[in-house]
Order: C-alpha cells, then structure tokens, then sequence
C-alpha cells in the first residue's frame, strides 16, 4: 500500500514538473487572471461581484462562432466580439450596475445572476444548447515541438497576450488621469467624488476595460473550446472567482495572483492527477480554496493584516 | 403569543394553505406548479433561517437540499430496484429501505449532521470568503454525489422513487418548515443571532459568540433544507445536477426578490416568482386568450424571469416585502398615507 502511493507520488511529481504540462498550466493560469482583472477591476471601483462576466465572454464567443460560420475573415470575427462584447457591457453598466450603486453586496450580486440568466437564456433561444463551432483560429492549437516536447502555440499566446494586456493596464493606472481617478475610486468612492472624480466616467470606463478583457478573454478560449454553448464560460467564472476571493478582492494585484494561482493549480492537477481521480478535479481545486480561505480569509496575497471585518 | 406575532406566522401560513387550496382546485396538469411551488418555498424558507437570521449570503444550502436528495432518494428506492440503476452501491444502503415519512427526517438529519461538519470550519468566515467557501462546498458535494457510484445513482435520474409528495404532502412539509423558521427566529437564539446582524460589535459586548449563533442557524437551516430535498426527490424523477447552480441561483434570488430579512418575505418571493414562471411555462404550451391560442416561442420563460427579477432588483431592492414581517398596521399605514396623499392632491 505504501509502495504503491509512493510510486503514485512520484509519478505525479514527475508528471507536474512535465514541460508540457507546465506550460499549459501557466497558460490556463494567463487566461484566468486576465478574466481575474476584469472581476477585480469592476469589484475596486463599484464594490460589485460581477458573475455575468462569464456571459460577457460568452457573447463574445457566440460572435466569433457567427462571424465563422458566416465564412467571414477572422479580422472581422474578431472586431464582431470586441463590439458585442463591449456593448454588452456598457448596457449593463447603464442598466443595472449605476442604478444599484451603492446597495448591498447581495442585492448587486442577485442582479447580476439575473443578468447572467438572461444573457444565457437570450444565447439558449437564439443558437440552442448544442451550440455553434468557432472554428476560424483553430490553426493555433496545433503543438509544435521544442525537442522532445509538444507545446500548444496557443499556451504561448495567451502568455504572451496577457503579459502584454497587464502590462497596459498597469500603464492606464498609474500613468494616465483616469487610472489615477479609478485607483481613487477603488480606495474610496466617496472621497473620491467629493474631490472631483466622475463617478458614472469611472464606472463605465472600468466595465469598458473588463469588457475589452472579456472580448480578449473569449478569442482566447474559443481556440481551446472551440464548441459554444450557452453556458460556454460559466464553469471557469466560478473558478476565477473563486481564485479572485482567495487571492484578495480588495486590491488589484492579489485578486489577478489569485486568478493567475487558482489556474494554474488546475491547469497542474489536470496535467498530473492520474485519469481515475481527474474526475474529482473540483473537489481538490474547491477543497483547496476552503482550506486557504481558513487560514487567509483576507486573501492570500494581501500584505499584513487584513483590515477586522466587523461582520 | 399576542396578536402580532400570531399575524406573523398566520400570514405567511395562510399564504401556503391558500395556495395548496387554489392547487386542489385545478386540474392534474396545473397542479404540478402548485406542488412545485410549494416545494420551493420549503427551500427558500430553509435558506432565510440562515441568511436573513445572521445576514451572511450562503452559496452552499443547495449542497443540503442535495444531501436531502441524495438521502432520501436512494433509501426510498425499493430494493429490487436498486441494482438496475445503483449498481455499485456499498452494501447497507442497498440492503435498507424506509417508508415515506421517515426518509424525509433522514433526509433531514443527515443534512443536518453534513452542515454541521461543513459549518464548523466555516463558520469563522464571514463576508465574501464566507460566500465563497459555502460555494466551494457546493461544488465538492455536487462533483462527489455526480461521480461517486458506490453511494448513489452517479449522474443517473433518481427513477422509482416513490412520488409521495402530493399536494397536501408538500403543503404540511411547506408549514412544517414555516412554524419551524418562525419558532426559531422568536427564540432567544434567533433574536441573538439577529442581534449580531444588526451591530456584530454590541452583539459581542453584551456576551452574543457570533460564531455559536450562526453555527446553530447553519444546521437548523441544513436540516430544513435536507427535508426540502427529501420533498423534491418525492415528488419529481431528478438527478444530481437538478440541485445544483440553477436551483441555488433560483432560490437565492427568490429570497432577495421577496426581502431578505423576513420571513414573509421569503414565502411571499418563493410564491411570487414560482407563480410567475409557470405562468410563463404554461403560455409555452399555448395559452387561450379570448378564444384564441396565444403562443410563446420556448425559452421566454427565463428570459422574462430573470429580466423582471433585475427590474424588481433596481426598483425595489429590499426586495417586493421591504424586507418586514407582515403587519396590518404598516397596510393600514399606507393606505391612510395615500388617502391623505390623494386629499392633498
């Protein structure tokens, strides 16, 4: 018996440090923190769980999948997604987010479930629950091979992609008037204002960024997934959501650690769980974000002590 | 009890029977709905005794309906039935078979034990880290009851289990729960656990352990929820993934519609927004207008639903009720304050 889980233990431990995939994990992780600034960003300035963001990108891939059905070039696919999924949002923004600014957390969270009921059900009448296929960028989840080793080209895009993404927005946020107004915003929306800080242009102009995120993050996946569902999405904005929370909500940078973390441990244990218990991935993902969530609740990236909730 | 309090058990409970009354009344077909209704406004109420008492949003009490579902459903299945669709069932739960009362109060108790176990740990957290570790244990539930066949069905329909819920079944099971949230929330542990809702500072100073007073509404509310599940898996063939995101989601935002923080509230949500989508399903089917045959493309339910859900939401957010037990002097109240608004116009 002991031989037995030792032998299970090295295998795994020799599958985790497996290029492959490691690589793969570290681009699982890149796609989730991308969708983790989108959540946290939203959540800094309007103190708003955002669970539609899911369908945001959702939509985004239904725009992709329509654009490629049509044989239209993946230029246009792509600027299709990034319209749709940027206009969604600042619908969204408009109609629901501004008018609960300020409620509670719950009620804010509920009606953002509403949303992302509607969104699903709107995708479930138009194109069915079977889906439709995204089939323009599929070239890329072709591996090459880096001597022995096969590496999806499109591990590296997303790598590639969200460093440069994060890259620009930690540019906007500390370079530019606006970041500056959002970093306020996110401290203290109240103080914020009285100094001169447009409430509504900082809102809209943080779901815009999560939107464009969103219509990066959608272009992304479909080229993983390239099967769209109305629920296309869903499963990995829980996941991220949960890696924000663990990570820290109320700061930027540990909310996207969180996301980055929380990816690549299941990019990890996927890659290394042996087939009979890859099954149970959730419950060791989940399993983990308790046990971290008991000894950090503030966050596991937070710095010193987490401010005493008084709740 | 003075006549306050007994308005507000009454009302809530009157709500329940009038239903059940208005679903004998109907045919086979439509009474469907009623039961539906019913059964849902057992979970919604078992949801309120955790989160309207203490004021923490919990992801995770669809996981103790599961449970409930899980419990009942493979106890009640009768035995030569079982290894047609349980196959690999551990020994003493393919050898044991319970009636139909009894199955609902396993169901219950082992929710129950199962929330006190989770809520032992969990119980320190609050906030959004408590949401999110009440999430995390959905999910564990929902993937291990999916995939663990030497306890249950797998991911296979919950078939020839007795469909014991009628009507009246889901009507008692309804008021049970009712009287049961009501008797807990006079009691001097629900007026503590409120207390630490309102002011958790002043709540501690005058001697209140937030964490004992959630821990003790965690398992009430699990048990509740159990035995609400147990209802479920009587009335409907269901599998795993019926008592899973939908279904939290469903119910969480049937508490939030109706008003958190009562009780009324979350029957009033529970009846309101159960009403409202079988409306809507029936039109699916054709609705006869005048004479007429009105037909809703399939999918508008939702749609309407969760659009008017986010309407109510931005109008109204402490929900249709305000979040108050009933009282006939705030209706009275309000209808002086119209005529008189009415007078001055």
């Amino acid at each position: 018996m002991k031989a037995i889980l030792a032998s299970g233990l090295t295998d795994f431990l020799s599958d985790a440090v497996d290029l492959q995939v490691q690589v793969d994990a570290i681009g699982l992780g890149a796609v989730f923190a991308l969708m983790a600034v989108g959540i946290g960003l939203v959540f800094g300035v309007l103190r708003l769980v955002n669970f539609a963001y899911g369908q945001l990108i959702m939509a985004g891939a239904f725009a992709l999948a329509f654009a490629s059905d049509r044989g239209w070039p993946v230029v246009v696919g792509i600027a299709l997604c990034f319209a749709v999924v940027i206009v969604l949002s600042l619908v969204m923004e408009r109609a629901v987010f501004r008018p609960l600014r300020g409620q509670s957390p719950a009620v804010m969270l509920i009606a953002t479930f509403a949303v992302a009921f509607l969104l699903q059900s709107i995708a479930l009448l138009w194109f069915g629950s079977l889906g439709k296929t995204a089939a323009s960028l599929t070239e890329l989840n072709r591996p090459f091979s880096v001597g022995s080793v096969e590496i999806r080209k499109i591990a590296i895009v997303a790598i590639v992609t969200a460093a440069v993404c994060l890259a620009l927005l930690v540019l906007l946020l500390n370079r530019t008037s606006i970041g500056l107004h959002m970093r306020a915003a996110a401290l203290d929306f109240q103080t914020a204002r009285l100094l001169g800080v447009r409430a509504n242009r900082v809102s809209a102009v943080a779901v815009l960024i999560a939107g464009v995120l969103a219509s990066i993050v959608a272009v992304l996946l479909t080229v993983q997934f390239p099967t769209v569902t109305p629920t296309f999405a869903l499963r990995e904005t829980i996941t991220v959501l949960a890696g924000v929370v663990v990570g820290g909500m109320t700061r930027l940078l540990p909310a996207t650690l969180g996301g980055f973390t929380i990816g690549y441990v299941s990019g990890l244990l996927g890659g290394a769980l042996p087939t009979a218990q890859s099954q149970y991935l959730p419950s060791f993902v989940f399993g983990l974000v308790i046990l971290v969530l008991l000894v950090r609740p503030g966050g596991l990236f937070t710095r010193g002590v987490p401010l005493q909730e008084r709740v | 009890m003075n006549r306050q309090a007994a308005l507000q058990l009454g009302a809530p409970a009157g709500l329940i029977v009038g239903a059940a009354l208005l679903g004998a009344l109907v045919s086979r077909s439509t009474e469907i709905y009623f039961i539906n209704a019913l059964v849902a406004v057992s979970m919604v109420v078992a949801l309120y005794v955790f989160v309207g008492n203490s004021g923490v949003l919990s992801f995770g009490h669809i996981s103790f309906v599961a449970v409930g579902v899980w419990a009942a459903g493979v106890l009640s299945v009768p035995e030569q039935e079982k290894p047609a669709f349980m196959p690999y069932l551990f020994g003493f739960l393919s050898d044991t078979t319970v009636g139909n009362v009894p199955s609902l109060v396993i169901a219950g108790l082992v929710a129950a034990a199962f929330a006190l176990v989770v809520g032992l740990p969990l119980m320190r957290l609050s906030g959004l880290a408590a949401g999110i570790a009440t999430f995390a244990v959905l999910e564990i539930t929902n993937n291990i009851l999916r995939y663990y066949e030497k306890i249950g069905p797998g991911l296979n329909t919950f078939s020839s289990v007795p469909e014991t819920t009628d009507l009246a079944q889901a009507a008692i099971g309804a008021l049970v729960v009712v009287v049961v949230a009501f008797a807990y929330q006079r009691s001097r542990f629900g007026r503590q656990l409120r207390a630490t809702r309102e002011d958790p500072a002043a709540a501690r100073a005058v001697g209140i352990s937030i964490y004992r007073q959630r821990l003790g509404a965690f398992v009430l509310s699990g048990f509740l929820a159990g035995l609400a599940g147990g209802l479920y898996v009587h009335f409907l063939p269901i599998n795993v993934d019926a008592v899973y995101l939908d279904l939290t989601f469903i119910t969480l935002a049937m508490l939030v519609i109706g008003g958190t923080t009562s009780l009324w509230g979350a029957v009033v949500g529970a009846l309101a927004v159960s009403g409202l989508d079988s409306a809507l399903a029936n039109a699916e089917n054709g609705l006869e207008l005048f004479g007429r045959t009105l037909e809703v493309p399939a999918g508008t339910r939702i749609i309407v639903v969760s659009a008017l859900m986010a309407l109510v939401l931005v109008l109204r957010p402490r929900g249709l009720t305000g979040g108050r037990e009933f009282s006939l002097a705030r209706i009275a109240g309000l209808t002086r304050r119209k005529r008189a608004q009415e007078v001055a116009s």
